[in-house]
């Protein structure tokens, strides 16, 4: 990959060369027989061109859905992740089938009619069957789509099973991530920031009976197939709870309570073990042995081996260290969840230790 | 109005057959306070081209630490100053860039300057006007846009830097230096530079309705004005509703920010300390800044199409197919601009139910977009295409404007925007649909009206070269970029090295780097073309594109009130490109494919309904 860029890299650049030299002599003052304006020999070069120009573009873009639809994030591990992605390859197809067509069309009759001296254009000022006709077309295709993405964003905004969901509230401040689980009576317990205090540092009000079996932790685990609704709240300004492998995203915002729901579908083993996740860490790990070679002979410290895990990420500017507020986030068997939760402290003991 | 603007008419016709005999303006009124159109454009002109060189260069900046993350670069020592360190760029001054180089390339060049320059222009001598309905209030405009700008540029020199809390400054960020230090003295700046263009861009867009209304020459009617007018006229109008909201927004948040009040501010504790404010919303100044950050890309996008009908209509030399139609997509498009911009703010917060809403007006509004496309596509069928540097760059638009309007689908959706917002998706988008057709549209107009401008005409084979390399790069920029976006990469992150699991796009920001490079060195011929043609190129005959509309039948010497003598009356619309005479034995005019627009109609002719 990096060969190939620096080819293409050395290509342009010659081309470059070659055209500035070329320049120095276009731009130098000519000679009478030489307009401004285009005449037939432009049009015939430039009609060409839009032809080659074309054949590149359309090259390219093959090249990148080749090169790079491997980039597509893994199969969703979320339940509506899958009806999302359904969505987006359908509407990939619709849009990249006009793209083709109408950019075929375009580039084509700018070389097909490229201006000859004598030639006559067709005065051709209206045609209302034929604008009607491609009125119609977007207006099906726009409508189907609408549809669908109408029925799958009401599933994914209002789930049906809210009773058994785990209530989770998402904490976000400069520059990073709290979760607090409601505990057992799945009742948060209420805050604000007003309540900052020493180690409540999330603002929960200590004398609220549902905040005694809250916790808080630094990480976020799931049990796998079980839903969840997320509370998010914000301390200080707005950020936005990216979960890519999950295809949820909500913003968080201070001074109100967002929500988002999802179900997650598949644990952090699964996702590593995937096929794709395997070669992608693969591809990353050499990535990175390879800076590690550079990066140990000028002697500074290098990178770890990358393991896959689920991630949480800010993607609202928030502030210099906006690129780094990140959160892991497992996905795990019930029974690992149920473990982890018990060695986690509740935010009564908390609370009682610091007194 | 139209009786201040018809004394003034008066005057100016007077003017006009002074001039013709023989007029002196001092220096500083002709070239610094004019009150003429045709200089007030120029002034526009390069004043855009200047922000748009310092725009452009902010962006270098930035794709060079998106490809080399956190290495050192001689560059940046030079030009980045204490926002440095051995070279290396400081995460603040990356957001700083990220902020200015939008605000800049929306508000000062894509804005001001395309629609201040061609409008300026165009209007008055494409519907046959002396000048503007107020000279005076144009020259307003213009030292109100220059103020801004010199504003919002030494907000780049204050001590705890600019604003960088993204173009759109959303509060409590922008609001609070506590939570980033360009929401000090920089932000201040930001505001109040914000607060006097949108002033001068009231002032600008009124002048253009009510010039459009009321000065039209006998025979212009609205059906025969050219589209570049319908253009113009209708992006003022959507300035003028969309604009005055933005300055709330700003007046609000200065407040916010100067004054204690809590429009957006609500439960905020930063730094250790809870601050006093409570009640606001920051979902309120989303919605407020997108009433006009929406209509903003038609603002953007109008005055492009407009020039870009002109252009491919003249030079394919065939009327632009379906006149009427166009003339409805655009009011189309301005009523819809207004009530789409929830589309921005799907995972905002808001109630689910307006994100349907939103998703239903957003996809109708790429209906009337369509349309223009597959006009333009049928304009070029059969024609007898000149391809000047103009043509180019306007099939490059139609090109461009196909390609991000319609990822505008997979965003407009609230269901996929869930995962996509946000990401290099919507910045390669946006780049496309708005950025490149709008500075494309801006460089047609150039090429094609430089001869009108400053009587001399621009080296064509320089203009092909830059056509050809920016048309690479700029799809070589941002057509990638989409992936990368779709793999779940964020936009306004200084460096992706905090995420391993982003390390295999590394290569492909080298790659979309190494393109951005290339297409701003092919803005270097333009440059040099455009300065050496004002001086060296070569002298303009009248009409050099053979073109219909009313510009062209003025002298080329720019004389005050335009037209030496009356104003030329109308007999037609600007698109009788290769019209037949009844019997189809030749063109109207024996030899001559194009019939002006102060041409009356012939005895052969057929009439058309315009």
């Amino acid at each position: 990959m990096t060969a190939l860029l620096i080819v293409v890299v050395a290509a342009l650049l010659g081309v470059t060369v070659w055209q500035i030299s070329k320049i120095f002599k276009l731009s130098k003052p000519v000679g009478e027989g030489d307009s401004p304006i285009a005449n037939n020999k432009d049009n015939e070069k430039q009609g060409q061109l839009m032809l080659i120009f074309m054949i590149l573009f359309y090259a390219f873009m093959f090249y990148c859905f080749y090169e790079y639809s491997r980039f597509y994030l893994p199969e969703s591990a979320s339940e509506h992740g899958h009806d999302y992605d359904q969505l987006m390859f359908i509407t990939l197809g619709v849009i990249m089938t006009v793209q083709l067509i109408t950019q075929a069309l375009l580039h084509y009759f700018s070389y097909k009619y490229r201006g000859k001296q004598g030639k006559r254009a067709l005065f051709y000022a209206d045609n209302d069957k034929l604008e009607f006709i491609w009125t119609i077309i977007p207006v099906v295709v726009l409508a189907g789509l609408i549809i669908y993405g109408l029925f799958s964003w009401s599933e994914i905004m209002n789930p049906v099973k809210k009773e058994e969901a785990r209530v989770i509230e998402i904490y976000a401040y400069q520059f990073n991530w709290k979760a607090r689980y409601s505990g057992e009576d799945n009742t948060l317990g209420k805050a604000n920031v007003r309540l900052i205090e020493g180690v409540n540092q999330l603002g929960v009000d200590e004398n609220d009976p549902y905040a005694q079996d809250d916790v808080i932790t630094r990480e976020l685990h799931l049990p796998v197939d079980e839903p969840v609704i997320f509370k998010f709240r914000s301390q200080d300004v707005l950020h936005s709870a990216y979960f890519p492998f999950f295809r949820a995203q909500m913003n968080v915002v201070p001074g109100m309570v967002t929500q988002f729901s999802f179900t997650p579908s598949k644990t952090t083993k699964e996702m590593r073990n995937s096929d794709y996740m395997v070669d992608k860490v693969e591809r990353i790990n050499d990535i990175r042995e390879e800076k590690n070679e550079v990066l140990e002979a000028e002697g500074k410290s290098t990178l770890d081996s990358y393991e896959f895990d689920y991630y949480l990420m800010c993607n609202k500017i928030c502030g210099v260290s906006h690129y780094n507020m990140q959160m892991k986030v497992v996905v795990e068997p019930k029974e690992d969840f149920e473990e982890w939760m018990k060695e986690q402290q509740q935010f009564k003991e908390v609370i009682a230790q610091n007194n | 109005m139209s009786a201040v603007a018809n004394v003034g008419n008066v005057e100016l016709e007077k003017a006009a057959k002074e001039e013709a005999e023989h007029h002196k303006q001092p220096f500083i009124l002709k070239y610094i306070f004019s009150t003429d159109h045709k200089m007030i454009a120029k002034q526009y002109l390069i004043t855009g081209l200047v922000m748009g060189f310092i725009g452009i260069a902010m962006s270098l900046l930035i794709r060079l630490q998106l490809a080399w993350p956190e290495q050192s670069f001689w560059i940046f020592e030079v030009l980045l100053g204490k926002f440095q360190n051995d070279g290396v760029m400081s995460p603040n001054v990356y957001l700083a860039l990220v902020t200015i180089h939008g605000t800049i390339m929306i508000f000062f060049v894509l804005t001001a300057g395309l629609s201040g320059t061609f409008s300026n222009l165009l209007i008055p001598l494409q519907i046959g006007a002396r000048d503007m309905a107020s000279g005076f209030m144009n020259m307003l405009s213009y030292w109100l846009f220059f103020l801004s700008s010199v504003i919002m540029l030494s907000s780049l020199f204050v001590e705890s830097g600019p604003a960088s809390s993204g173009w759109t400054v959303y509060p409590p960020l922008s609001a609070l230096p506590e939570a980033i230090s360009g929401s000090g003295m920089g932000m201040t700046l930001w505001l109040v530079s914000m607060a006097i263009f949108i002033a001068s861009s009231l002032m600008g867009s009124l002048n253009y309705i009510v010039t459009v209304l009321n000065l039209r020459t006998e025979g212009m009617s609205m059906t025969r004005l050219p589209l570049t007018v319908w253009a113009f006229f209708v992006t003022a109008i959507i300035g003028v509703v969309s604009f005055p909201v933005l300055l709330s927004a700003a007046l609000l948040l200065i407040m916010d920010r100067s004054f204690g009040t809590s429009f957006f501010l609500s439960d905020i504790y930063i730094q250790g300390e809870v601050l006093s404010h409570q009640g606001g919303s920051p979902v309120l100044y989303e919605h407020l800044f997108w009433f006009l950050g929406h209509p903003e890309v038609y603002i953007v996008l109008l005055p492009a199409l407009g020039i870009t009908s002109e252009i491919v209509a003249t030079s394919a030399r065939k009327p632009i197919f379906g006149y009427r139609a166009m003339v409805a997509s655009i009011l189309a498009i301005a009523f819809l601009s207004t009530v789409v911009w929830g589309h921005h703010m799907f995972v905002s917060g808001m109630n689910p139910f307006l994100g349907s809403v939103f998703t239903f007006t957003t996809l109708l509004i790429a209906i009337p977009s369509a349309v223009k496309a597959f006009n333009y596509i049928t304009t070029l069928w059969k024609g007898n295409l000149q391809m000047n540097p103009a043509m180019l760059f306007s099939i490059g638009l139609v090109s461009t404007f196909i390609s991000g309007g319609l990822t505008g689908i997979v965003l407009g959706d609230s269901t996929l925007d869930i995962n996509v917002h946000d990401t290099y998706f919507v910045v390669a988008h946006f780049h496309l649909v708005m950025g490149i057709v709008g500075v494309y549209g801006f460089i047609a107009g150039v090429y094609h009206w430089f001869p009108k401008m400053f009587g001399r005409m621009m080296n064509k084979n320089l203009g092909y070269l830059h056509f050809w390399i920016t048309a690479i790069g700029a799809y070589g920029v941002f057509f990638p970029m989409h992936f990368i976006g779709m793999a779940g990469l964020p936009r306004r992150y200084y460096t992706n090295t905090a995420f391993p699991y982003l390390d295999d796009l590394a290569n492909v920001n080298v790659l979309i780097s190494v393109f951005a490079f290339l297409t701003a060195a092919a803005q270097l011929f333009f440059i040099y073309n455009f300065i050496h043609s004002i001086f060296y190129g070569k002298k303009a005959v009248q009409n050099p594109w053979k073109a219909n509309t009313l510009e062209w039948t003025a002298p080329v010497k720019h004389i005050h009130g335009n037209w030496p003598g009356e104003l030329p009356k109308v007999y037609r619309w600007s698109y009788d490109y290769s019209k037949r005479n009844a019997d189809d034995s030749d063109y109207i005019i024996p030899g001559q494919d194009f019939i002006p627009q102060n041409v009356p109609l012939r005895e052969n002719e057929e009439e058309l309904m315009h």
